[in-house]
């Protein structure tokens, strides 16, 4: 019996059509438009000026505050707008636009494929560099890894958990990721291990990537600290809290964090990140972008610099196909659908997905009939159909006993309704008024 | 048969009075005094529970009038001077004068004016939306068109137009209780003061882009271009982030700013020699009145050219509102 | 382009599945038990069932087009479904006029009064079914005895002949149970008079159109468990808290009880277990108050049984805990991520 998680879940299609295709540089674009808030937390403040020219590499924006990111320049060029526009957020955000006149980069990063096995700074210096490089959880949640790494007083880290499982059907950057930089990615997970003091390491893959696992296996046998463990294809695996459960048996109490259990997540793409950050002085700049879909002539895993407009990628991969109805950043399941297609790739954009118009549309949503089919599929063990009743009725307090802020929104519960309810939608309302509510009670 | 009779009624009679002696001790036990004066506001409130004064309900603010010392912060928008000096009576305390206040919508980007560039998808909810992105217009700051507002007004005051997209509200009907600038995602709905026979102008948009930006999703935003704060001699009017802003306590309605303004992003409403009422009288009145520019209907806040075909528009709309209104009592 | 592109929350993607596809499942489920139903009782079941449906989804389309004036829903299986239940809790050689007196009170007062599918506390067909069976108690309790296998062709030869129409009547067997008990008979003689096992478990023996035929019922439940249109919480639990209960009852005392398994295949239990109770709208939301209703279930049905004034109790039990699907709800939540029982 392979290793998943106990409640709930849910098997979409998968869709990998870009799992055979390898990782392809992308061109560098013309003018790069680097958001400062491409985090969770506090936006970084810019700290170059219009018309100044930067290298690729240097630090534009600067982290404000202990949950927040350092923003790099990740061409060679000419700042010529600070100003707000749009990226992925769906809103207009501060960013800084750069005219790209080359890539020269910082003389500092070790631009070499070698490979650099051995750690030679210690555990504090490690989360100052990754502090420094602008590191984020690049599965999507974008919260910077420096915090993670930092731990809480009193809190001991036991075991550092590596999420390679990319439950999100279509994405396949991460899978690429791991079959072709697997040593990087290990070696970065043994630096996280470091930093934390911890000398357990565990590896997360889905079965639906036995390339990766056999990869992986094979490469962790000279690490006997580092397991990989096979697990059960089953959607939301890649949350945080059902990846512990699967793998340790732990459960992350309401409201906690992963640490509370003594396990520290990172995504594979963060441990690559961190590799790099490390050992070669690169801060964070580009990262790996699927781009797929139905209609996509060649889906793509594309190595893009941030900042890069996703229109160009889209153009990569043979263009907008005729009849796209709907552009998503991330996965189908909990990606953001996109209005336009200038916005920026982002240290969290794992992909980019173009759906058919047939299939952007909801259906027409009728009565609830009661099936428990959401109920069945919830992993955090809500009563979706409820929470979105008591929703629509705004009866907050009802909602908060019924632990509507544990919900993950991971949509298992709108995927699978048959009356096509849009139950995740007036959930995530929800918890936004009970978020507020809650808050203003401190 | 008589025994089982008597049985019966015997039985039923001890059964009563056991139970009523045992309600009598409880009630007496646990009897909790309260000032019969709570009883008496609450008897003097609109018990309209709208939650305009700031407290859940007529009785919690009532509540609240007995415990304080004085009334200077409490005010019922509901009932207004009238009622609030009745609670004074009632505590024999000064009631103090509020001023009354209507709610205004400071968006006019209708269809017309503001054109979609995407189809939204998903639960009609503007909190829903506004969470997600900048709606199906490009304007980050703009009405999202789904009536929360409209839901939460209590007092049908408020209506959805389906032909600008956007909530109107009904000066008669408003007692600016504040639910709707709550219930509101983008903060769009504000409370000024309300001028004598409803009179109103106000900047009509929110958005703190700059002009040109502005300009390119929505053509009648505020472009801040100053021209109003310039042309106002009462200091009525203050730029702030590419916004202008006009304080009603300073405006005097003198209606300068209306004019030079390029975008007629500011508006007046039931300016002379008019006021709409409903029915009969109005539409004496709509059809004896010269088209002046920017004629003063209900329908003001969607329509922004003052041609004249506009108002016979305004007139249908008037009747509509009316007949809404009936019908909903 | 940009027009043309549409913006929604996640999941952008969905199942597929939809409500009516899970009722016509159910309906695909219950041809096992139609066939051998037609084929012991012959063409009337067809014409009953046509017109339950028929009427069934009349009565629907007519209430909500206007008296609710509401979106109509007819074609989303619901009210099909509802009429085949029904249909299948009746005698083959009750008058239509009941049968269409039935669906009325099924849909109209079971279902619409309440605001439609999803809205109703109580299983329509079961609401239809208990109101015709109080009304009319004689014409819903004469069954006609089963010619079975070897009188099927003539059946269907002469749908209307005098045949059907003055067809043998008899008791069903936990009715020839009730009234041995009620003369005091011991079990041993009453089980001579009995079909045997196997003819209860293939469906030869008195009773409703659909409840019959224990083995094509579970057919449809194997086939509702494969489609997960239903889990086996309810059904399972319902079987096995009837073995049990009468188990106990008829190791105390072999002689006042029928065994389990008499228990199992007779009276409209297989119909109530799979079909009835498993009703979405009219039963528990998570497995745990699913559980404690099948148990609530089995057992008044069992009591009703051996202790009632009826020979058969499924409807009432299902009725009954159909009342407490509210109260099971606000008790029995699902185990919650992260927080300590």
């Amino acid at each position: 019996m392979l290793k998943t998680f106990p409640m709930g879940g849910v098997h979409p299609p998968e869709n990998k059509f870009s799992a055979g295709n390898k990782i392809i540089k992308a061109d560098l674009p013309e003018t790069v438009n680097i958001p400062l808030s491409q985090h969770l937390g506090v936006p970084a403040e810019a700290i170059v000026n219009r018309g100044d020219e930067v290298k690729t590499g240097q630090l534009i924006g600067s982290s404000k505050g202990f949950v927040s990111s350092n923003i790099h320049s990740s061409v060679t060029g000419k700042v010529i707008k600070i100003d707000k526009s749009l990226d992925s957020s769906g809103y207009k955000k501060a960013s800084v636009s750069i005219q790209v006149s080359g890539d020269e980069w910082l003389p500092e990063i070790d631009r070499s494929s070698d490979l650099k096995k051995e750690i030679g700074i210690s555990g504090e210096e490690i989360i100052k560099k990754i502090l420094e490089a602008g590191i984020v959880g690049m599965g999507g949640a974008t919260f910077p890894s420096h915090v993670k790494m930092s731990l809480p007083k009193g809190k001991t880290a036991e075991i550092v958990i590596l999420n390679g499982v990319e439950c999100e059907p279509y994405l396949t950057s991460d899978h690429r990721l791991m079959l072709e930089k697997g040593e990087e990615i290990l070696i970065g997970l043994r630096i996280i291990m470091k930093a934390l003091g911890v000398n357990r390491g565990m590896v997360g893959i889905e079965n639906n990537k036995k390339d990766a696992i056999q990869h992986f296996t094979n490469l962790a046998k000279q690490y006997p600290e580092i397991e990989v463990f096979p697990l059960k294809v089953k959607y939301p695996q890649g949350g945080e809290k059902q990846l512990i459960k699967a793998l340790t048996g732990r459960e992350v109490p309401s409201g906690g964090l992963p640490i509370d259990v003594g396990v520290v997540v990172h995504n594979v793409g963060t441990s690559f990140a961190v590799y790099e950050a490390i050992q070669k002085n690169k801060p964070l700049i580009e990262r790996v972008v699927t781009v797929t879909g139905k209609g996509v002539s060649s889906p793509s895993n594309l190595l893009a610099r941030i900042g890069t407009p996703v229109s160009q990628l889209i153009e990569a991969a043979g263009g907008i196909p005729e009849n796209t109805g709907k552009i998503v950043n991330g996965g189908p399941m909990m990606g953001k659908a996109l209005n336009s297609t200038d916005v920026p790739v982002m240290k969290g954009t794992s992909g980019i997905l173009l759906i058919p118009g047939e299939e952007s549309k909801r259906e027409q949503s009728s009565t609830c009939i009661r099936c428990t089919k959401c109920v069945n599929v919830c992993p955090m063990g809500l009563e979706p159909y409820l929470l979105m009743t008591l929703s629509e009725k705004e009866k907050f307090e009802r909602l908060e006993n019924e632990k509507v802020m544990d919900c993950i929104e991971c949509g298992s519960c709108s995927f699978v309704c048959p009356s096509n309810r849009p139950l995740l939608d007036y959930i995530r309302l929800a918890k936004f008024r009970v978020g507020n509510i809650i808050r203003n009670r401190k | 048969m008589n025994s089982v009779l008597l049985l019966t009624i015997l039985s039923l009679s001890i059964l009563g009075l056991v139970a009523a002696l045992i309600l009598y001790v409880f009630a007496q036990k646990f009897k909790v005094y309260e000032d019969p004066r709570i009883d008496d506001i609450e008897e003097a409130l609109p018990s309209a529970n709208c939650g305009g004064c700031g407290f859940p309900g007529c009785r919690n603010f009532a509540e609240a009038c007995v415990k304080a010392d004085s009334l200077d912060d409490l005010f019922c928008p509901v009932g207004g001077n009238e009622v609030m000096a009745n609670v004074a009576n009632i505590l024999g305390k000064e009631a103090v004068e509020g001023k009354p206040q209507v709610a205004v919508i400071r968006c006019s980007g209708s269809f017309e004016h503001r054109p979609r560039t995407n189809n939204y998808d998903g639960a009609q909810n503007c909190t829903v939306i506004h969470n997600l992105y900048t709606g199906d217009t490009d304007c980050p700051y703009g009405c999202l068109g789904q009536g929360e507002c409209v839901d939460a007004c209590e007092f049908d005051a408020m209506y959805m137009d389906e032909k600008t997209g956007l909530p109107v509200i009904i000066d008669e009907n408003c007692v600016a209780c504040g639910a709707c600038v709550e219930a509101c995602p983008r903060d769009i709905i504000e409370l000024r003061k309300r001028n004598k026979k409803d009179r109103k102008i106000f900047v009509s948009c929110i958005n703190e882009d700059k002009g040109g930006v502005a300009k390119k999703y929505c053509s009648v935003a505020c472009i801040g271009c100053s021209l109003c704060y310039k042309a106002c001699a009462y200091d009525a009017i203050t730029m702030q982030n590419n916004l202008a802003f006009i304080d009603s306590d300073k405006c005097v309605l003198c209606r300068k700013c209306v004019e030079v303004c390029p975008t007629d992003a500011i508006h007046e409403l039931n300016f002379p020699p008019r006021r709409v009422k409903t029915g009969e009288a109005s539409k004496k009145d709509a059809s004896s009145a010269k088209p002046l520019k920017k004629e003063s209907t209900v329908k003001d806040q969607q329509t922004d050219s003052p041609e004249a075909p506009k108002e016979e528009d305004a007139k249908k709309n008037i009747e509509e509102v009316s007949t809404k209104k009936t019908d909903k009592n | 382009m940009n027009k043309t592109i549409t913006i929604s929350p996640s999941p952008h993607l969905h199942s597929g599945q939809s409500t009516s596809g899970l009722m016509y499942n159910v309906l695909i489920a219950l041809i096992p038990a139609f066939a051998v139903s037609v084929w012991m009782f012959g063409w009337g079941v067809i014409i009953i069932t046509g017109v339950a449906v028929v009427s069934s989804m009349l009565f629907e389309f007519l209430i909500q087009k206007f008296l609710l004036k509401k979106e109509l829903s007819i074609t989303d299986g619901s009210a099909a479904l509802t009429g085949v239940l029904i249909a299948f809790c009746l005698p083959v050689n009750i008058p239509l006029w009941l049968v269409i007196l039935g669906s009325l009170i099924a849909i109209g007062v079971g279902k619409m009064t309440f605001g439609g599918l999803g809205n109703n506390p109580f299983n329509p067909a079961l609401v239809g079914r208990v109101f015709l069976f109080i009304s009319f108690p004689v014409q819903m309790t004469s069954w006609p005895v089963p010619k079975g296998f070897d009188t099927l062709i003539p059946k269907f030869m002469s749908p209307f002949s005098q045949d059907i129409l003055d067809a043998t009547t008899g008791a069903t067997p936990l009715g020839i149970v009730k009234e041995g008990m009620r003369v005091s008979e011991g079990m041993d003689n009453i089980l001579a008079n009995l079909p045997s096992g196997m003819e209860m478990l293939y469906g030869k023996m008195g009773g409703s159109m659909g409840e019959i035929a224990a083995l094509a019922l579970l057919i449809g439940l194997a086939y509702l468990l494969i489609t997960k249109v239903i889990t086996w919480h309810i059904p399972v639990t319902i079987m096995l808290t009837v073995t049990v209960f009468t188990g106990i009852l008829w190791l105390a005392n072999p002689i006042a009880n029928a065994n389990p398994v008499f228990h199992l295949l007779t009276g409209g239990l297989m119909l109530g277990a799979i079909f009835m109770a498993t009703d979405y709208v009219t039963s528990p939301m998570t497995s745990m108050g699913m559980i404690i209703y099948a148990v609530g279930i089995g057992m008044l049905t069992v009591i009703i049984r051996r202790f009632g004034a009826y020979p058969e109790g499924v409807q009432f039990a299902i009725l009954i805990m159909n009342a407490f699907v509210p109260l099971i709800n606000s008790y029995f939540k699902p185990k919650r991520f992260g927080h300590k029982k």
